[in-house]
């Protein structure tokens, strides 16, 4: 099949961007479309041109580091599928693929598709963990977790810090990433002891790093490749309605 | 060449009392002076974060070093299976001693004793410490934390957290590392890739790192380096790993004066995804937990050009059933995967590219329902399903065997540190217990052991008996020379300006290494596989191709850096490999193997660990870690 790819480029944080057309022949439909890309930046090389700077590792929808926009689409096309999972099959011969960064005030472009993320390793940093020192620990069986909370536990904890949730919101709030950490913890005896402070450190730090605010939009459980439910921005909110009601 | 391997300084006494007089007896430094001692750690994956976070908690000042966007990002949360411990909670004969005899009967006996039952010893703390973190493993209806097997054990001894065990694991040692960065006893240095050690008379100083995003190169000074790298299966170039994934920091640790042990002994795993096409990048895994309910099979004839559905019962040749009736489809990785290979190269592959077999849940299915397999593989299918297009509830997977995990690594003693003083390697990085084969689930475990429950016994024992026998001045001119070396090194390969990428390079020595040094090996082959890639290093030297720029991004400088380390890394895993003439674990060489066509040791002549080093001419030397069988007498790897 053939398709034209649509590419944001920019070559650092400062520069002004703009998109430039790759037409691509021959391209094979069980190929990733990054593989596409991939081969796309070989041709590039090997011309002497800038390759395209794009973030991938994994390649199976687990580290989160993918993470682009597709024809104004988190991710693309797919639903709760990461960028990485995306094949060629899934979409037609002569489309043109329109890619570019995912765009948000707290995600600075590195270059081309590439952006930062630092912002949502500082809101952990606030608070996503359990306050708890190696050598600590009792049995693990001493406490018993019903397999209904370990089930929604787990449902909350499978995000993979993509982003995506925060690229693909109107308002680029990143209350399903917060959220997703909040309830995770939560949900566990192990967590809850320290789940007031948690959530007010936590939205604190989301609102300082330029995040902003849920509205109800739902477009970030629609697009999230690991499958968070909003439920968990509503449990954010219960326990932070709850500290501000007691101050 | 006058080398000696450091001596492995187990310690005295009986097996389980060795690692209680070690921590009995061991250096301490007090809590008022850690802060006066900086450790690096490079890497964040499970051994990195978890070593860094917890010396971060003693106090020590700890700078973390990735070369990814993110401490979150490691390749460890890529694992899906599980991770062993010793618990015993299903009542089902699990012991200490037995975990520590699986997995050294699993590793071909070609572990240090002391080590693996360290590994066993401690493996149920690692399971307190991560409950405690909150990571959320499978519960039973009780409430109780629930296990599964895996292959080459008959216990259920595997603690899991759906298919995301890794994930669930990396994020509880990520957070605990995010804590102390919020606590400001850790600095975590992201897109920072550590390009050289810095040593004088083989004692670790610090390390130089490349600033991915700027190119800057920086000079950083510690009291002691960790290297926590991962593993490098990478470098077959097709492989489960994820691309960044890499051997620089080993590679360059070697270059310094540390040893490799065994660094041919790489575990192909049987059920990955086979290669559909020459655009492919990777080989994504299936997990294991699959030939739980899968059945493995080929069509009995040559060439068969029906669809699976067509192929009656009696057309199909249930291999690992028939050739291993105790264990069958759970046989472990390493027969598992020749046993494929033995019947793709016969000429009974199946698929487009005639490189898989299948792996078929109808009788599952019939059996045990739809519901039933839904509920325990159904994200798999899903997964197998958003891959390849195709429906595995109605068609068999079809599935090859794939470089995964290195067992091979740095070399080094019961403390973690390899033969330059204060170097010390975990995780994957290191060779330590899984001998010439690992077992599913114990390399999670491994990594974490040694990032929670050893560095901070050993790395303080090396810090509190530390003489500072180098001043400030010796070091940063040792620091400076080093980084112009790197700088040049640099230079040399934006000079070049040929005409083929590292990519390009790197598929090419992928094949060679499949070919040559994979699943099963030949001394002809090995030898023509070392003449290969002498040829293609050439070949680098003279054609790559990469953008100028040294002060910006540069990904594809980035690759061929590592392309340059796989090089030379896959010369001397042949060699290895070569001098090997036995067969043991995943090392098959052809020439050694029983009738039956099982792997045969020579124990007479092979008991023992090779561990590589290099002269000051770039020579490889071969000294050997003579293993001596205290606890369990070596018998015949038998799954039959
Ligand atoms: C697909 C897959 C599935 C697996 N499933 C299981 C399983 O179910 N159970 C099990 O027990 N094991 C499993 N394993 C093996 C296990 O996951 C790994 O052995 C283990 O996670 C390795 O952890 P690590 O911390 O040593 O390395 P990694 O997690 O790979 O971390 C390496 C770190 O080093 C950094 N790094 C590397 N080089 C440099 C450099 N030069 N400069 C700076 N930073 C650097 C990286 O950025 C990264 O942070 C699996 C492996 C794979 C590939
Ligand atoms: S919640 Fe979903 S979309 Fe948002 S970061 Fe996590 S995995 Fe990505
Ligand atoms: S590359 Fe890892 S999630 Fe896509």
């Amino acid at each position: 099949m053939k398709v034209t790819l649509k590419i944001w480029r920019q070559s650092d944080k400062n520069s002004k961007g703009q998109f430039v057309e790759y037409p691509m022949e021959d391209v094979d439909k069980d190929m990733s479309l990054f593989e596409l890309l991939d081969t796309l930046n070989e041709r590039l090389v090997l011309k002497g041109e800038r390759p395209i700077v794009y973030d991938s590792d994994c390649r199976e929808g687990i580290c989160g580091q993918c993470g682009i926009m597709i024809n104004g689409e988190a991710h693309g096309p797919l639903m709760n599928t990461s960028a990485c999972h995306l094949h060629m099959r899934s979409f037609n011969d002569g489309e043109r693929l329109t890619i570019e960064p995912f765009r948000s005030a707290a995600f600075p472009v590195r270059q081309d598709l590439s952006i930062d993320r630092s912002a949502m390793d500082r809101i952990i940093q606030a608070g996503g963990y359990v306050s708890v020192d190696t050598g600590q620990a009792s049995d693990a069986n001493q406490e018993r977790i019903s397999h209904h909370a370990y089930d929604e536990a787990m449902n909350a904890a499978a995000c993979i810090g993509c982003g995506a949730c925060i690229a693909a919101c109107p308002n680029a709030s990143a209350a399903l990433f917060t959220g997703a950490k909040i309830s995770h913890l939560h949900r566990l005896p192990q967590g809850q002891i320290e789940s007031d402070d948690r959530v007010i450190n936590m939205v604190t730090t989301m609102d300082d790093e330029g995040f902003g605010n849920c509205s109800n939009h739902a477009t970030c459980e629609a697009v999230c490749p690991a499958g968070i439910s909003i439920k968990v921005i509503a449990d954010m909110n219960k326990l932070y309605l709850k500290q501000i009601g007691k101050g | 060449m006058n080398k000696r391997l450091s001596s492995d300084k187990v310690p005295p006494g009986p097996l389980e009392k060795k690692w209680a007089y070690y921590k009995a007896n061991c250096k301490l430094v007090s809590p008022g002076n850690r802060k006066k001692y900086h450790i690096i750690v490079v890497g964040t994956g499970l051994a990195g974060a978890s070593a860094a976070a917890s010396l971060g908690e003693m106090g020590f000042k700890v700078s973390c070093f990735t070369f990814h966007d993110s401490a979150r990002r490691a390749h460890s949360v890529a694992a899906q299976g599980g991770v062993n411990a010793a618990k015993n909670y299903k009542n089902d004969g699990d012991s200490v001693y037995r975990m520590f005899f699986d997995t050294i009967k699993g590793g071909d006996f070609r572990a240090r004793e002391a080590n693996v039952y360290r590994l066993a010893e401690c493996s149920m703390s690692l399971i307190d410490q991560a409950v405690a973190q909150g990571v959320p493993f499978a519960r039973d209806y009780g409430g109780y934390l629930d296990n599964r097997s895996f292959g080459g054990v008959q216990v259920s001894r595997t603690f899991y957290a759906r298919g995301q065990t890794g994930q669930q694991l990396l994020l509880g040692s990520y957070q605990a590392l995010m804590r102390q960065v919020s606590k400001g006893s850790t600095t975590v240095y992201t897109r920072h890739e550590m390009l050289d050690i810095i040593t004088i008379d083989d004692e670790a100083h610090g390390i130089i790192a490349r600033h991915l995003d700027t190119g800057e190169l920086e000079t950083h000074y510690a009291d002691a380096v960790i290297i926590a790298s991962g593993g490098y299966g990478k470098i077959y170039y097709l492989s489960t790993l994820a691309m960044a994934c890499n051997a620089s920091a080993v590679w360059r640790a070697y270059k310094k004066g540390a040893m490799m042990g065994a660094p041919s002994w790489i575990q192909f795993h049987p059920t990955s995804l086979p290669q559909t096409g020459t655009h492919q990048s990777k080989l994504t895994l299936m997990s294991e937990s699959l030939r739980n309910d899968g059945r493995i099979w080929v069509p009995s004839q040559k060439n068969d050009e029906r669809q699976p559905q067509d192929i009656p019962e009696s057309d199909r040749n249930y291999y690992l059933e028939r050739r291993y009736p105790s264990y069958g489809n759970l046989a472990p990785r390493d027969i598992s995967s020749r046993a494929a290979r033995h019947e793709i190269e016969g000429g009974y592959g199946v698929g487009p590219m005639k490189n898989a077999v299948y792996l078929d849940f109808k009788d599952a299915i019939q059996n045990k329902g739809m519901a039933y397999i839904k509920d325990r593989y159904g994200n798999l299918f899903d997964m197998y399903n958003k891959i390849t297009g195709r429906n595995p509830y109605k068609e068999p997977m079809m599935i090859s065997p794939s470089a995964h995990f290195t067992m091979g690594g740095l070399w080094v003693d019961y403390e973690l540190m390899t033969n330059v003083r204060g170097l010390f390697a975990i995780g994957e990085a290191n060779f330590s217990d899984h001998g010439a084969n690992r077992l599913g689930a114990n390399s999670l475990l491994q990594a974490c052991v040694d990032g929670y429950f050893i560095i901070p016994y050993t790395l303080p024992n090396y810090l509190a008996g530390k003489s500072n026998t180098h001043r400030k001045q010796e070091i940063e001119k040792a620091g400076e020379a080093c980084k112009q070396a790197i700088q040049d090194e640099i230079r040399r390969l934006t000079q070049i300006e040929g005409s083929k990428t590292a990519d390009q390079f790197h598929r090419e020595l992928g094949q060679i290494l499949y070919k040559y040094c994979g699943l099963s090996r030949t001394a002809e082959g090995l030898k023509e596989g070392i003449l290969a890639i002498k040829a293609l290093r050439a070949e680098f030297d003279q054609s790559l191709i990469i953008p100028k720029n040294i002060h910006s991004i540069n990904t594809e400088l980035e690759k061929a850096m590592r392309v340059k380390d796989y090089l030379e890394l896959a010369e001397l895993m042949c060699l290895d490999a070569m001098n090997r003439h036995e067969s043991c674990g995943a090392h098959f060489r052809e020439e050694y193997q029983t009738e039956e066509g099982e792997a045969l040791r020579q124990d007479e002549a092979f008991s023992y660990v090779p561990v590589w080093c290099m002269d000051d001419s770039g020579d490889h030397h071969l000294l050997k870690e003579t293993l001596n069988y205290e606890f369990v007498s070596m018998t015949e790897r038998s799954y039959k």
